[in-house]
């Protein structure tokens, strides 16, 4: 079922928390709502489900306006971020629940609830309690019981945070099996971008209450929109340094470089101030345009090691390189960065 | 949780010595209704069963302690329906509705538990007179619930506050309507709260004297504790063997309930949540 938010705007009192937001996520499609805290993303899901009223705007589940309808009329699966188990009852019966509420046969409750045990792998634990489940455990549960009744649209709320490390890796690839399997719309809300880019085929990645960009995760990586999103996708992140066009070149104190050709036909004068961002993969030891600086930090992440080079102008830009170099703090070098890689943004922070 | 079931002896022996006190009275209660009375010394003199007679006899001026026990149950079970039923909805609604006045509410109904009821009583004794429940079981019910109920309001939303918002939400989201998620959802969580405020209710109301003395004290609406003090004050009867006999018949009600309750007292005043 496609989801369509439409000029979706949420209030709280006086604070406007959601203004004008479009999004459309297609049928079977898992999206990511991707963010910083205090983004917006948790409401817009709150919204789609029917807990948050929409202040104005309206929400479409295929050609049905759901805007107004309580959430009880909307069938969303939601997989809460602290799971919202039910405690009082045993595993069996929490993901029943559903059904029983819509007064379905017992023989039909019975056939549902094992079937969706059966693709969670969770047959021996039905008659526990979810006291006595372990966190990846209650998280497969949770997912059942918003998945049991077959939902138009499946919502997770930073459903992973609550795990530890290693099943966060093992139910972020069974959460994407699952999602394909079931064929169900679903949005996910994550701070992390790991978890959405692995996940998701889409991202929407919001800031203060708009959405800055959606693309794929290679989209939002290679051909950020905006400064935020340069500066919020990539890990580590990119590096980012202000300076003027001149002459068909980038200048700023201790670094002059020629602009690429697609910047020169953009709309660039000279004189312009602009904000250059480089990702840390593009600025190594053997690239063409030359680049000056002091090592002032040198971290080794295994694999691969981190650098921090201050130029002369004090601009600081990070560099990733895999294999052990031979240098150390406080020494000067001479890198190169890949100018055709470098992000120009103008002073508003949008892509040039 | 082995090491906690062996038997630590120094502690169970001093808990016993601190407790003797108690235990001595309920014993001595108990052989003084079954003997006759000894002014002379501690030892009973010889059994005999003529303190009991109350059971199968009225003792003159004073009625059937059948009817002040059968008043006493009604009055006890009553007052805890009453509480139960109003304290869990008013609770949910304090905890989690938004309604106007709500923190003020909440003050007033404070302010309401901490009046000593005897100096509501002239008043309560007008008003029962003027509504014409003055000297009925219901009337005396009536009040007594109402006096109990800022405890149990507080109580209980003590208990809903407790229970996560997720929950709700993943019930309104599973189809559930308020009401559902309420009754099936969060009042499981609760039981608890729900027994402690039963308990707690059914004692007040066993244990209520003042109330009815004044409010209900004709033969027909008597309860246990005015049939006692009736006896104890009757300046013809100075039988001590009888009042010890109706004492010991007025608590074992109360001693079975505490016999059959008592894991849920124990996790009352352990704090109410499990683990």
């Amino acid at each position: 079922m496609e989801i369509r938010l439409d000029k979706f705007s949420k209030s709280f009192g006086p604070v406007k928390v959601i203004e004008d937001l479009d999004l459309t996520i297609g049928d079977g499609e898992m999206i990511a709502l991707l963010g910083p805290s205090g983004c917006g993303k948790t409401t817009t899901l709150y919204a789609v489900c029917g807990i948050h009223r929409v202040t104005s705007g309206r929400i479409w589940f295929g050609d049905r306006d759901v805007t107004a309808l309580p959430p009880q009329q909307k069938n969303v699966g939601v997989v809460f971020q602290s799971f919202a188990l039910y405690p009082h009852l045993v595993v069996y019966e929490n993901i029943a629940f559903p059904l029983r509420i819509r007064k379905e046969s017992a023989a039909d409750i019975d056939r549902k609830v094992r079937e969706m045990a059966g693709i969670l792998h969770m047959e021996e634990l039905l008659d526990r309690r979810p006291g006595q489940l372990s966190g990846g455990q209650q998280q497969r549960v949770a997912l059942a019981r918003a998945l049991v009744r077959r939902p138009d649209v499946l919502l997770m709320d930073e459903p992973l945070a609550n795990l530890d490390a290693g099943l966060r890796l093992e139910m972020r690839s069974e959460i994407g099996r699952i999602q394909r399997e079931s064929g169900c719309t679903s949005i996910l809300v994550t701070h992390d971008q790991v978890e959405a880019m692995s996940m998701c085929n889409r991202i929407a990645l919001m800031n203060e209450g708009k959405i800055q960009q959606i693309g794929s995760p290679d989209e939002m990586y290679h051909q950020p929109g905006n400064k935020f999103v340069a500066g919020f996708i990539g890990n580590p992140p990119i590096s980012f340094a202000n300076g003027k066009i001149a002459d068909g070149h980038f200048e700023a104190e201790g670094l002059r470089f020629q602009l690429p050709d697609r910047i020169k036909g953009a709309s660039v004068s000279a004189g312009q101030n602009v904000i250059i961002g480089i990702r840390p993969e593009n600025l190594q030891p053997d690239f063409a345009t030359p680049i000056e600086g002091e090592i002032t930090f040198i971290e080794s992440q295994g694999r691969e090691v981190l650098y921090d080079l201050k130029l002369a102008g004090g601009q600081v830009f990070r560099s990733i390189q895999s294999g052990k170099r031979n240098c150390k703090l406080g020494d000067r070098i001479s890198w190169g960065i890949d100018a055709e890689a470098v992000f120009f943004f103008d002073e508003q922070g949008n892509r040039i | 949780m082995e090491e906690d079931r062996k038997t630590n002896w120094p502690m169970t022996i001093f808990l016993l010595i601190i407790s003797a006190p108690i235990l001595i009275m309920y014993v001595w209660l108990f052989i003084d209704s079954i003997s006759e009375i000894n002014t002379e010394s501690i030892w009973p003199k010889e059994f005999t069963l003529r303190n009991w007679r109350f059971l199968v006899e009225e003792i003159p001026g004073h009625g059937s302690v059948w009817t002040a026990l059968f008043n006493t149950t009604v009055f006890a079970t009553s007052v805890v329906a009453i509480v139960v039923i109003l304290s869990s909805t008013a609770g949910y609604a304090l905890s989690r509705l938004k309604f106007p006045y709500r923190s003020q509410f909440l003050g007033l109904v404070l302010l309401l538990h901490s009046f000593p009821s005897v100096t509501l009583i002239i008043s309560i004794f007008l008003m029962l007179r003027m509504i014409g429940l003055y000297d009925t079981l219901i009337g005396v019910i009536l009040v007594k619930a109402s006096l109990e109920l800022p405890f149990g309001i507080w109580i209980m939303k003590g208990f809903y506050d407790t229970v996560p918002w997720e929950i709700e939400m993943a019930g309104v989201q599973d189809g559930a309507s308020r009401f559902q998620v309420w009754y099936k959802l969060v009042l499981p969580q609760i039981m608890p709260g729900v027994a402690a405020l039963s308990i707690f209710s059914f004692m007040a109301g066993w244990s209520e004297f003042v109330l009815p003395l004044i409010l209900a004290p004709s033969a027909e609406t008597r309860l246990m504790s005015v049939y006692l003090a009736g006896l104890v004050n009757d300046d013809y009867l100075s039988d001590f063997g009888l009042f010890k006999a109706v004492g010991l018949f007025y608590i074992i009600p109360v001693m079975m309930f505490y016999l059959f309750t008592q894991d849920k007292l124990m996790n009352i005043y352990g704090g109410g949540t499990k683990g």
